[in-house]
């Protein structure tokens, strides 16, 4: 597909546009976090515990007395690593096992996506506690597992791509020429496949997002004093009763930034394929 | 049918036992040996359970050895004893959860289908109608939004706020002086924001699964067909188009199963449930391996039935993956 169709496309959906802009937003934040936050997001001050929100902290302080907002726009940058760094293994991953699939077929695609389908029957949830029980929760580990439990979405499409592909006239030219079989993937196979992956991708930065705030919520991602948004609501939820703004505020931001990834997604993907919109 | 059957559960072999092999290789993932690791890693495993670690995978095995030694007391149920004071068989521990998540979910999992198959139709039924844009917008506050924090506005709301409904446990203090009516409502109160939240997501997915796949199928010959010859509307949707579009519903449900699991240690947690997840969330945090791994293989094994029952009763309904 021309790219200046796709573009054009893609400027005239709204909901698309406003995924974009938010995405860009969540960037700013992250990358500004330092001039945004009004206060330092780990200066403790023991004094002013769990203030409600008021003009001098705008959401609140939490047990520590430390202010929420800045510890919100600090959290921002966790979520984005983690979404960005994990979708990327797992895309890497997804794409060369679907590649593989796709082009050399036979044993080698009915092993590889037997592999996929004992993969997507594990309870992915489970399997990621599992292991971080064994390495150890660090944000490393939880980029790392997070990605190697999920590329089989991206591996299948990869693979129907390369099936349909492969048999294509200018494949066929280009093989008939001589090319090997790593230039008919990377300079031939590959470019033509890519579009669906960087929707899957893009809805892949939403769930892994979702995934590492579960795991620090449950204490065993992000650790404290670094501040997620899944470990402040761990302290939310441990005072539920007295300062629900621990609880509320966090997870709006989570709620906002999973949200507009999914809306970029969807805003790519209709404009890939109109048809998608009925 | 029989042979269908047949042929699906013999599908299943090779499934389990590569989930086995992803279990078994989890426990070799630690660098160093599993029990060196394991050791240094807990305070509570002691000489003795670094002794009793090594009996149960038997490490100085070769790997394949170890394997199918582990596979073999994991078929009869016997996986080992937990690390927690209490030295409880595994089996015995899980046992007396697994009815209780089961339960829940399957209470879950019957909500989210009375209520996405009816949304589903009428959001399909009339598209772009202002119930199908509230339900668009449902949809992606239902796929945004986090699970536990879901939980967490849910006991703000209802339990903290309007103080209406228990935040914790399962059953109140005085549950065992209850009479058998206080009983139920005890219950019914306690599990209702946890049913609640884990419905609410599934809802939002299953409803937007059953709406496209009944567009799908509203735009068949075979509509067109049924509508010109006279039928009455209620007849062409409900009969011809909603069976239909039922289908690929169905296997939705079978793969939704890993992730009504997974939830329950998110619910279970939060709304201190005395079920699997929360006896799992309990080992990982403890590092009571035993427990983990045969948490590990009894999840894998429910969602691979979970699967199995929603192809069976794909082929119910569809005659021709039965003979086809």
């Amino acid at each position: 597909m021309k790219k200046r169709e796709f573009w054009a496309r893609f400027r005239r959906n709204r909901l698309a546009i406003s995924g974009m802009a938010l995405v860009s937003g969540m960037f700013a934040v992250a990358l500004l976090a330092p001039w945004l936050a009004p206060y330092d997001p780990n200066f403790i001050e023991l004094k002013q515990v769990l203030l409600p929100p008021s003009p001098a902290h705008l959401l609140g302080t939490d047990t520590l007395g430390r202010d929420v907002l800045s510890r919100v726009i600090f959290g921002s940058r966790i979520s984005l690593l983690v979404g960005f760094v994990a979708v990327g293994i797992a895309t890497f991953i997804g794409v060369l096992v679907g590649a593989l699939a796709g082009y050399y077929r036979g044993w080698v695609d009915q092993a590889l996506m037997r592999l996929v389908d004992v993969m997507l029957c594990f309870p992915v949830f489970f399997l990621i506690l599992a292991v971080i029980a064994f390495l150890g929760p660090s944000i490393w580990n939880i980029m790392v597992v997070i990605g190697l439990t999920g590329w089989m979405g991206v591996a299948r499409l990869v693979r129907a791509e390369f099936l349909s592909l492969r048999e294509r006239e200018f494949v066929v030219a280009a093989r008939s020429l001589g090319a090997s079989d790593a230039r008919l993937i990377c300079r031939h196979l590959l470019p033509n496949a890519l579009t669906p992956v960087m929707v899957s991708a893009t809805l892949g930065v939403a769930g892994a997002i979702l995934t590492e705030s579960a795991l620090s919520f449950l204490g065993l991602g992000v650790q404290p004093p670094t501040p997620s948004w899944g470990n402040i609501l761990t302290m939310g939820k441990d005072n539920i009763e007295i300062a629900w703004w621990l609880s509320v505020f966090p997870g709006l931001a989570i709620l906002v930034t999973v949200m507009s990834y999914n809306l970029l997604g969807e805003g790519i993907r209709e404009a890939i394929d109109p048809r998608l919109k009925e | 049918m029989w042979l269908y059957l047949a042929k699906r559960l013999l599908l299943m072999l090779p499934m389990l036992l590569g989930i086995t092999l992803i279990s078994f290789t989890v426990i070799h993932l630690a660098p160093g040996t599993p029990v060196e690791f394991q050791t240094t890693m807990s305070p509570k495993a002691s000489l003795e359970a670094q002794k009793r670690l090594i009996e149960l995978y038997g490490l100085d095995k070769p790997l394949h050895v170890q394997y199918w030694d582990w596979l073999k007391r994991v078929a009869l149920l016997d996986f080992g004893r937990s690390f927690s004071p209490d030295r409880r068989p595994v089996w015995d521990k899980i046992r007396e959860r697994i009815g209780i998540t089961l339960g829940l979910n399957l209470i879950t999992l019957i909500i989210i289908l009375s209520l996405a198959i009816p949304i589903g139709v009428l959001a399909s039924v009339k598209p772009h109608s202002w119930f199908d844009k509230g339900t668009t917008l449902f949809v992606f506050f239902g796929f945004s939004m986090p699970s536990f924090w879901l939980a967490l506005l849910l006991i703000l709301f209802f339990g903290v706020y309007l103080d209406w409904l228990p935040i914790s446990g399962l059953t109140s203090l005085n549950f065992p002086q209850f009479t058998f009516w206080q009983k139920v409502q005890d219950l019914l109160a306690h599990i209702a924001l946890p049913v609640l939240g884990s419905a609410l997501l599934g809802l939002a997915a299953m409803s937007r699964y059953m709406r496209g796949s009944m567009l799908e199928v509203i735009r068949q010959d075979y509509i067109t067909t049924a509508r010109a010859k006279g039928l009455p509307e209620g007849t062409v949707i409900f009969k011809h188009a909603l069976r239909n579009a039922l289908l690929p519903v169905i296997t939705m449900l079978g793969l939704s199963v890993p992730g009504l699991i997974g939830g329950s240690v998110i619910f279970e947690t939060i709304f201190a449930i005395p079920g699997m997840g929360q006896l799992f969330y309990g080992a990982v945090m403890a590092r009571d391996y035993p427990v983990v791994m045969a948490e590990l293989v009894i999840v894998a094994f429910l969602t691979l039935l979970g699967n199995l029952l929603a192809d069976v009763s794909y082929a119910l309904v569809d005659p021709r993956i039965r003979t086809g």
